[in-house]
């Protein structure tokens, strides 16, 4: 899909701009039949996309209850974002903390594992569908399942941690640990980023290694040399597509523990949705410039790795 | 003298060479195994202490294997969680949904597949481009627009939306419609069948592959969906299994019920695994295409 979008945006530059008037008979009434099959999903982006889009920027200057019509503020909200709510960069932080770790947990566990299971391993299939079968659980059940790993005194985590020598973590009443145990949580989805790493792994032509190894390039020097930068692409794209999951974390911390202990656990989807959803009278206003912070957050993540890709990702020559 | 030095230095070198294979080999099964356990131990343990006796969820160490096998928790667990109104929600809500994301998916995929109009490459780049907007901008618009034409308490939040398209299964299915020759449809054309008939008699059978992908993912997303059915659905005989769990795990009292809380997951979770090991090549087919093909 990275490359997707890349060949998407190289397909809109430099391209002479057709006008309808210069199109055939043939070519416009094709352009009609086009145009039918796309309306579902051309009115869908201005219902569910734009639509929403625009209006939550609009909200976000207003204070609106949902039975009361917005009443214009200004900018009041976000001034009190910025300076009056500490739960904001207490949440931000803590969603941050989320970020890095999980996607960090996911890349690299997910890269190492498909590596493992790309050497000529026996029973491939049985390993994947292993790794793979955490991430196919509805997360509501996940997280009530996960409450008792992470169950302080009899959960499987600290039973696991024992042998080990350490002694029980209280996970969810320790401000200090309960983050760390929603990024232990997360290693269940790395089955999904170490499936796609697989199939990119073995998308690999055998050649490139044999031409490495008459080089005399050992392991590491293959794959350092070889595997990772061909993977570059796949790499770009899930590191895009987890960060931006990351940042939107909310069901399991809703269920698991509504953002306790002393808000250590609140992350920013869960104060929005708070104002939004659980306090009263509801604060969809006020809600609504969190979600266009968030947005603003997100999008510069983006941009920023988006930039950065022509510096590390490697696209093989002539591939589109 | 010599040629037999190097020869024992040769069988001295493929020992160590096979010693290490071996060593890493042992290495690489032993993570394998370990990783396998970490990934399946809490979903087994769900399982097991589903037929456990109360008292013995919480005994440390860890016990894995009921002492007396109680069935009746599934039984004691319905009791209080309507089971059958959840599903039979749940199922409506993900059977509609994927005849709408099936239905508008496949047309504006073969929209942006085969035929050429002004400004397709822009609008398809848009289409790209809103897998990155993040659900929590649209979150309180939305839910505003759906209060006011009093959508609240119904499923047509849940499933309406799903007859406009889905960023992510239409781009599934056009990269699929792009590998099909064009020499069949042209044949098709020549043969005087309209558009409409081409789509649904020609490619919508040779397309197969994508929509059993998108049906899977389809119904991943609306029988795990938690946040939707969470604003929406405040009554509880609309509830559905997602929010039919959640509650019965924060029901007062019944927060230390642990082997029905068990037992309730295993009945969320059986449906999907059994989906799953159908068909699991297709799930994973759907992993890979989210993560890059293109």
């Amino acid at each position: 899909m990275a490359t997707a979008f890349g060949s998407q945006f190289s397909a809109l530059r430099g391209r002479r701009r057709e006008r309808w008037s210069d199109l055939s008979p043939m070519r416009k009434r094709e352009a009609k039949f086009g145009f039918l099959f796309i309306a579902p999903w051309f009115i869908g982006v201005l219902l569910f996309a734009l639509f929403p889009f625009v209006a939550s920027f609009v909200l976000s200057f207003t204070k609106y209850n949902i039975v009361a019509p917005p009443r214009w503020v200004g900018a009041e909200h976000y001034e009190h974002i910025f300076t009056d709510d500490p739960l904001f960069l207490k949440s931000l932080r803590n969603t941050a903390v989320y970020v890095g770790g999980s996607v960090a947990i996911r890349i690299v566990l997910g890269f190492a594992l498909a590596l493992l299971l790309n050497t000529k391993v026996r029973f491939l299939g049985l390993w994947r569908t292993l790794f793979y079968v955490p991430s196919v659980v509805p997360i509501v059940a996940l997280s009530i399942v996960w409450l008792y790993v992470l169950n302080a005194r009899a959960g499987l985590l600290n039973w696991f941690l024992g042998f080990f020598g350490i002694s029980r973590i209280r996970w969810f009443a320790d401000p200090d640990f309960a983050m760390l145990a929603f990024l232990i949580m997360s290693t269940t989805w790395v089955g999904v980023t170490m499936v796609i790493f697989l199939a990119g792994l073995q998308g690999i032509p055998e050649e490139y290694y044999d031409a490495a190894k008459i080089d005399g390039a050992n392991m590491v020097q293959r794959l350092w040399r070889v595997t990772i930068p061909l993977m570059t692409p796949t790499i770009y794209l899930n590191v895009l597509i987890n960060i931006i999951g990351a940042f939107q974390v909310f069901t399991q911390v809703f269920i698991m523990t509504g953002g306790a202990p002393r808000d250590a656990t609140r992350t920013y989807v869960l104060h929005l949705f708070d104002h939004a959803f659980q306090y009263l009278p509801p604060q969809m206003g006020y809600s609504s410039a969190l979600a266009w912070i968030l947005f603003m957050i997100i999008f510069a993540f983006t941009a920023v790795i988006v930039a950065s890709s022509q510096r590390w990702v490697f696209y093989q020559g002539g591939e589109e | 003298m010599s040629a037999i030095a190097t020869q024992s230095a040769n069988l001295r070198s493929d020992a160590l060479t096979r010693a290490t294979r071996i060593i890493g080999r042992i290495l690489l099964y032993g993570i394998l195994i370990f990783m396998s356990l970490w990934f399946i131990a809490p979903l087994f343990w769900m399982f097991m202490s589903s037929f456990m006796p109360l008292e013995q969820v919480g005994v440390f160490p860890v016990e894995w294997i009921p002492r007396v096998w109680q069935p009746e928790n599934y039984t004691d667990a319905l009791k209080f969680w309507k089971f059958g109104t959840t599903f039979r929600n749940t199922m409506i809500i993900t059977i509609f949904s994927l005849v709408g994301d099936i239905g508008s998916c496949t047309l504006v995929a073969y929209g942006f597949a085969r035929f050429r109009f002004p400004f397709r490459d822009t609008l398809f780049l848009i289409l790209l481009a809103t897998l990155m907007l993040p659900f929590a901008v649209r979150l309180i618009p939305v839910y505003a627009a759906y209060d006011a034409i009093g959508w609240i308490d119904t499923f047509y939040p849940l499933i309406v939306p799903n007859f406009f398209g889905n960023a992510f299964y239409i781009f599934i299915c056009r990269q699929f419609f792009l590998g099909i020759p064009q020499d069949l449809l042209d044949a098709a054309k020549i043969d005087g069948a309209s558009e409409f008939r081409i789509f649904t008699q020609v490619m919508i059978p040779l397309a197969k592959p994508a929509i059993v992908v998108i049906a899977i993912l389809s119904f991943q997303n609306s029988w795990n969906d938690f946040l939707g059915p969470l604003i929406y659905l405040k009554d509880p005989d609309l509830h559905t299994l997602a929010i039919g769990l959640y509650k019965f795990t924060s029901l007062p009292g019944q927060g230390g019920i642990y082997n029905q809380q068990m037992a309730a997951s295993v009945m969320m979770v059986l449906p999907v695994l059994i989906v799953f090991f159908m068909f699991q090549k297709q799930f994973i087919q759907g992993a890979n295409l989210s993560g890059m093909k293109g």
